[in-house]
């Protein structure tokens, strides 16, 4: 039997809490926001280390975005992650879901394909997941979203998971190969392996591949491979709201609150 | 740049909403799309669609026509039955390179995402996902969508002017559904649609259906953040002497403190209730926008730098683990409170 590849999709993302805003301009600054691994996708990782421990094989990482992103991305390695694939270039840059998709799928016919592609539910920036059944769709593979616990059976190449849906939950069963959306906060996410933390954060070699080495199609990265573009800004509109603060001890706010309970209700 | 397979030169004046059904009845998703199409393709002069996937689903159209669709595609087959994402998508595919529409909208929801994140692929056009408002151009025949930007008070206007249909998905909640008049008709079109079994690589083994909450319509919201440290116990009890539901943000939901299907804001779920109860939340964007709707919004929270505050018409600074139960007590003590 070949032995299982897995490859887990990772963004690096600014952390939420330190995402300001510009008081002036109302636009958002992430100049001083530092980065971090998308929280879902570490979900996806779990999953595929966890995997690795019981069927063997070997995890692949692949990420699109600046070099400087590098430092984030090896601490998938230093979890348990055997290689890290960084598809960077200028002309990646300000793509939408169409052309992200194109490029992470372009990234794994390169590595030679997965058996098993895994993606946290969605990002915790962009939060549309819509990249895990575009990449199956340019994969042209099955997919299977929003799984909250996964089984293989090797010996028929099959995936067993649940899926959350509206109001319940479905138990699918897709064929390898797959891509599957790992649901956030499904499982507790290990700490780094500190026996492997040094070399994997310094010299465990990574792979950058450009679009070049994808030999990717021009018209598909990037802004040029995005249909969507962003027209403009607008302040949200604000409901203006009476911000009265009730004082008091304990005793008397719960006295008001009532009272406001029954005017309102 | 990418073509979308059909472009502007070839699309119809057609706004699509794609529909989500339970047995013999539409998803309420869709009655909150088709009322915000109907409004929509009204002042652009276009005419609202509504696509129907399923087996034996004809009934549907008539609900689809009193919610205000004009046409109704109606795919029906065996293979439609339930969801999978093979025979859906490709029975959508065919139904929209068939009438070309303008507009194709979705829900945001585990099925209409799916689809949805599959569709835009495959035709090669633009998907903007989660859109908190849309705008269709009279003159263009564009469509702009207001997307939450990630973090405070900015919204980004997008648009995929030279890609056709112009997609987009929209979360429950976002739209308010308009009244039905059962005495509207419209045209019944039904879609030939070809599926192949084989090609179907999902197989659905068990389909369990849990307690569904729909936090979009309750009167009272009792939503609990990190500063609740877990205790959801007391914002159970509240909400249920108050006639609400309860709702989180993110945290305690990630935590495990509560479930995911009452996640509150840009991720999870927009309310409308008339009132709105918000313990131990900071008030980050993300939450506030799913209470922007809220008649009164009263907050709890320790921390008087808290911005929840900003976002509130009571405001109390003060220790959610003695005010609540206290609170509680009392409604305990004073039936109807």
């Amino acid at each position: 039997m070949p032995e299982l590849h897995t490859v887990v999709c990772m963004k690096v993302v600014p952390k939420p809490e330190e995402v300001r805003v510009n008081p002036q301009t109302r636009l958002l600054d992430r100049a001083n926001a530092r980065s971090e691994m998308n929280p879902p996708d570490m979900n996806a990782l779990e999953i595929a280390l966890q995997l690795k421990d019981r069927y063997g094989g070997r995890v692949s990482v692949i990420s699109m975005g600046p070099p400087y992103f590098e430092p984030v991305l090896r601490v998938a390695l230093a979890m348990g992650a055997d290689k890290l694939y960084l598809l960077s270039d200028r002309r990646f840059a300000g793509a939408d879901t169409l052309a992200t998709t194109y490029t992470l799928a372009q990234g794994i016919h390169k590595m030679g394909g997965a058996d098993l592609i895994l993606c946290g539910e969605e990002s915790s920036d962009g939060a549309t997941g819509q990249v895990p059944p575009g990449l199956a769709e340019w994969l042209d593979l099955a997919q299977l979203t929003l799984a909250t616990q996964l089984d293989l059976d090797l010996d028929s190449r099959l995936v067993f998971g649940r899926r959350a849906v509206t109001g319940g939950y479905e138990e699918l069963q897709v064929p390898l190969p797959c891509v599957v959306s790992v649901r956030t906060a499904s499982n507790e996410p290990r700490f780094m392996d500190y026996r492997i933390k040094e070399r994997a954060m310094q010299e465990d070699p990574i792979t950058v591949w450009t679009a070049d080495d994808l030999g990717a199609d021009e018209a598909m990265i990037g802004l040029q491979g995005s249909p969507t573009v962003v027209s403009g800004l607008v302040q949200a509109p604000s409901q203006e709201r009476k911000r009265i603060y009730l004082e008091g001890s304990n005793e008397e706010i719960v006295k008001q609150l009532l009272n406001l309970l029954r005017e309102v209700l | 740049m990418v073509a979308s397979l059909y472009g502007v030169d070839a699309e119809q004046p057609i706004l699509c909403v794609v529909a989500e059904s339970a047995p013999g009845q539409l998803e309420p998703i869709t009655l909150e799309l088709l009322s915000k199409g109907r409004e929509m393709a009204g002042q652009a002069g276009w005419e609202l669609a509504c696509l129907l996937l399923g087996h034996e689903n004809r009934d549907l159209a008539d609900e689809a026509f009193a919610y205000g669709a004009q046409q109704v595609w109606l795919a029906d087959h065996p293979l439609l039955e339930h969801f999978t994402i093979e025979a859906y998508a490709a029975a959508a595919f065919q139904a929209i390179t068939r009438f070309k529409p303008g507009v194709t909208l979705f829900g945001a929801t585990p099925n209409g995402r799916d689809l949805a994140g599959r569709l835009a692929v495959r035709l090669r056009t633009g998907l903007n996902a989660d859109c908190s408002d849309l705008e269709l151009n009279r003159n263009s025949g564009v469509l702009v969508c207001q997307v939450s930007g990630f973090g405070g008070g900015v919204l980004a206007l997008i648009e995929a002017p030279h890609h056709r249909p112009q997609m987009a998905t929209i979360r429950p909640g976002v739209f308010s559904r308009g009244s039905p008049d059962y005495s509207r008709s419209g045209q019944l079109l039904p879609v030939e649609i070809e599926i192949r079994e084989e090609n179907l690589r999902t197989h659905v083994l068990r389909r369990v259906s849990g307690e569904s909450v729909d936090l979009t319509s309750a009167p009272v919201l009792v939503a609990g953040g990190r500063g609740m440290e877990g205790d959801f116990e007391v914002l159970r009890r509240l909400a249920e002497h108050l006639g609400g539901e309860v709702g989180a943000t993110r945290p305690p939901v990630d935590e495990g403190h509560i479930e995911r299907e009452r996640q509150i804001g840009q991720t999870g779920v927009v309310c409308s209730p008339d009132l709105a109860l918000c313990c131990g939340i900071s008030g980050a964007f993300h939450f506030v926008v799913g209470i922007e709707k809220a008649g009164t919004v009263i907050a709890v929270n320790s921390d008087p730098q808290a911005p929840i505050f900003e976002f509130s018409d009571y405001c109390i600074v003060g220790d959610v683990h003695l005010i609540l139960p206290a609170l509680l007590a009392r409604l305990e003590k004073v039936p109807n409170a």
